[in-house]
């Protein structure tokens, strides 16, 4: 029983309540557990914690993973991956810097040039599996290989923008009223996020409206759930996939661009493992790769929880990266393992089924 | 000859023998030399082979091994494991910190290897339990063992990148002196025969196919999904840990961040170039590893063409995806068809001339 097709019969059985649905409860563990888990931190690790700036920093050195994981939990959700999107990211990064910088753009120019690249690598991404019916992650693979060598076509070392106007930009900070710490002479140091953090949410906001209350988003839905099904109501499923990829193509360049509003310099090395990091995001948020189950408000809090860790880890003294990557490790697998349980337990009713087959078939027999 | 044009249509190493074909001569085109194979002597006094061939069919068989597995992998589980490379690291580090303790002599490096292997297959075990008994897709399993992976490498030599340097290490990774062809190409080829044996002379083969065409079926006929599953585990981490043996051999130090980097992708392209589908069923063990030789052909000729070595990403991925779009069934149907058009059209005009 994926997603939430229960809504008739609970209209029909009046008296009886309606079952959350998976994506609503995978959803509500994921935010339970960040809440959770950044109260303990406040109380145990304090310092800066209590710190609504760290907070806000979450934000402001991820927004671009936000908006990428966004892109990729329409694509989960309609049952595909996408893994194009850290190279995307990087090859946005490049191509504005250079075009800034050599070929005298503006910031208009650069914006376009960004939106454009994710829209062309959506395109061919979607009509490669949509239509053709290739593998999406061998597709993905190629566009993410494609975009990791072109960085190095475009220019073999790092870039630096020192374009005016863009830096004008970059350096544009949205001070929040009222918000603040107090800094070490005492006086009061409001918080400030960057213009990313703006897109980022309203990026959110805006794919969560398209998956909840537009057609497009309930087809996705359906689509992933199960497409057959999906393409005996009528729905065109091609389309919709078709879509989804183009979708996740441009938010990875509309990311690209936020990662260079963030740092300013276009790198081969820029967004490194950044498609691994948003497919963890999304797991955590609860969106499941088989398609049909999953919210972008997840995803938001699967990667602040992801980061939180990382916080956390380094606040207890581990400040060497490899425990982070084995905490991450860990984390991952927690949830991973949560969310089999859950919803096999949901959807056989018992905790039973979990036992491997053999063992399932001797009860079997001696019952 | 339209039974034959659908038997070829149809089948899985039509287009990676292709493919190779193609790189061949595109290569003999371009330079008539590329080819040849040359006999020198190396550093240590003992003639060899060499030639970009010799270098194609070396540099290509850790891939290759690994590739082994991940077809297994793919066809039961309907999946990819991307943890290839990550436990290969770990696997590496085993093995060198198992020889930087001792002396190095052949039962030493035999032991080492055993141990390493030990270790491979025991994380390759653990990726097995997330997806056979708790049903967890491949890819997300396997995600745990990515980001974990080096790191767990990185804790085993304690964080420093040891170098190794050892005659024996060198007959590993390079040549055993007296014989002229590279050790990697003998290990891939003893692998090959071997794993070839095991599915010739036994169920295996047949078990992997069944339980990834139809799971529930597979049950119903006394099949035990999860056994088959583990099984093809256990089988990739024996594969994983002898390429990560070699490498390391052949690199003479363990470097957690850089062995096989990258190498779970070129692994899962072979697979998928091989003939196999990604989402499991029918495997072709011997496309895989035409795959990966394809992989390794094209590298070494975009690197013979000058083409620095980070852009090669860029072609290598332009390359695939032409590949893998004219293996796709939907191309593969649509050019059948438009081959019997043409044939009918020829049968339309034969009729008439019959018939006057």
């Amino acid at each position: 029983m994926k997603g939430n097709n229960s809504s008739l019969t609970g209209r029909i059985l009046k008296r009886r309540r309606e079952p959350v649905s998976n994506t609503n409860l995978l959803m509500a563990i994921t935010v339970c557990t960040f809440f959770g888990m950044y109260l303990v931190a406040m109380i145990v690790w304090g310092g800066g914690f209590l710190n609504p700036q760290q907070f806000l920093d979450l934000f402001n050195n991820n927004a671009y993973l936000l908006i990428i994981a966004c892109g990729l939990t329409m694509v989960m959700i309609s049952g595909g991956i996408d893994i194009s999107g850290g190279g995307i990211t990087a090859l946005v990064t490049m191509v504005c810097v250079v075009y800034l910088e050599d070929h005298g753009g503006t910031v208009m120019g650069s914006l376009l040039i960004a939106l454009g690249i994710g829209l062309a690598f959506g395109l061919v991404q979607g009509i490669l599996t949509a239509y053709l019916e290739i593998q999406p992650f061998i597709v993905t693979l190629a566009g993410m290989f494609f975009a990791r060598g072109m960085i190095t076509i475009v220019s073999i070392a790092p870039r630096t923008a020192s374009h005016e106007g863009f830096l004008r930009l970059k350096q544009a900070r949205i001070t929040l009223p009222g918000i603040g710490y107090y800094g070490k002479t005492g006086n009061f140091i409001p918080a400030q996020i960057e213009p990313g953090v703006i897109v980022a949410i309203a990026i959110v906001i805006v794919v969560a409206v398209v998956l909840k209350w537009t057609r497009f988003g309930r087809n996705l839905y359906a689509v992933g759930g199960n497409s057959h099904s999906a393409l005996t109501l009528g729905i065109n499923v091609k389309r919709t996939k078709f879509f989804a990829y183009l979708f996740a193509g441009l938010l990875s360049g509309i990311g690209g661009y936020v990662y260079l509003l963030h740092t300013g310099a276009g790198d081969a090395a820029n967004a490194a493992q950044a498609e691994m990091q948003a497919i963890a995001s999304n797991i955590i948020g609860g969106t499941l790769l088989t398609g049909g189950v999953g919210n972008v408000i997840g995803t938001l809090f699967g990667m602040l929880s992801l980061k939180t860790i990382t916080n956390i880890v380094i606040a207890s003294g581990l400040t060497k990266p490899y425990y982070q990557s084995i905490t991450t490790g860990f984390m991952l697998c927690f949830f991973i393992l949560l969310q089999s349980v859950i919803l096999s337990v949901r959807e056989k009713g018992s905790f039973r089924l979990l036992l491997p087959e053999w063992l399932k078939f001797g009860k079997a027999n001696n019952s | 000859m339209d039974s034959l044009i659908k038997k070829l249509a149809r089948s899985q190493l039509v287009i990676p023998l292709f493919s190779l074909l193609l790189i061949i001569v595109f290569n003999l085109v371009r330079d008539v030399g590329f080819f040849s194979i040359s006999i020198v002597t190396n550093n240590q006094g003992y003639p060899v082979l060499s030639g970009n061939l010799i270098s194609i069919l070396n540099g290509a068989s850790a891939v290759a091994i690994m590739s082994i597995g991940m077809t297994l992998i793919t066809s039961c589980c309907k999946g990819q494991d991307i943890s290839v490379a990550a436990v290969a690291a770990i696997a590496g580090s085993v093995f060198v910190s198992v020889l930087r303790s001792r002396e190095i002599t052949i039962p030493v490096l035999i032991a080492a290897f055993l141990y390493s292997c030990l270790v491979s297959v025991l994380f390759s075990i653990f990726n097995g339990i997330l997806v056979a008994v708790f049903r967890i897709q491949p890819m997300i399993a396997t995600l745990i063992l990515f980001s974990a992976g080096r790191s767990i490498a990185y804790w085993i030599n304690g964080g420093a990148t040891p170098t190794i340097s050892n005659p024996l290490l060198a007959a590993v990774g390079g040549f055993i002196p007296g014989i002229p062809i590279p050790t990697p190409i003998i290990i891939m080829v003893i692998f090959l025969i071997l794993i070839s044996l095991v599915l010739k002379f036994t169920t295996l083969g047949l078990f992997t196919q069944v339980v990834g065409i139809n799971e529930g079926t597979a049950h119903l006929n006394g099949i035990n999904p999860v056994v088959v599953k583990l099984v093809a585990f256990v089988i990739s981490g024996i594969c994983v840990a002898t390429a990560g043996c070699i490498t390391v051999c052949r690199i003479g130090l363990i470097n957690h961040e850089t062995l096989l980097l990258d190498a779970e992708m070129d692994v899962i392209l072979a697979v998928a170039i091989g003939g196999t589908a990604l989402s499991g069923g029918r495997f072709n063990l011997y496309g895989s590893v035409t795959g990966a030789y394809i992989i390794q052909a094209l590298t070494v000729t975009l690197y013979a063409m000058k083409v620095p070595s980070a852009a090669v990403k860029a072609y290598k991925a332009a390359v695939i995806i032409i590949i893998v779009v004219l293996s796709s069934p939907k191309v593969k149907d649509f050019i059948v068809h438009i081959y019997k058009k043409l044939f009918k059209k020829q049968e339309n005009i034969k009729i008439p001339v019959k018939a006057a």
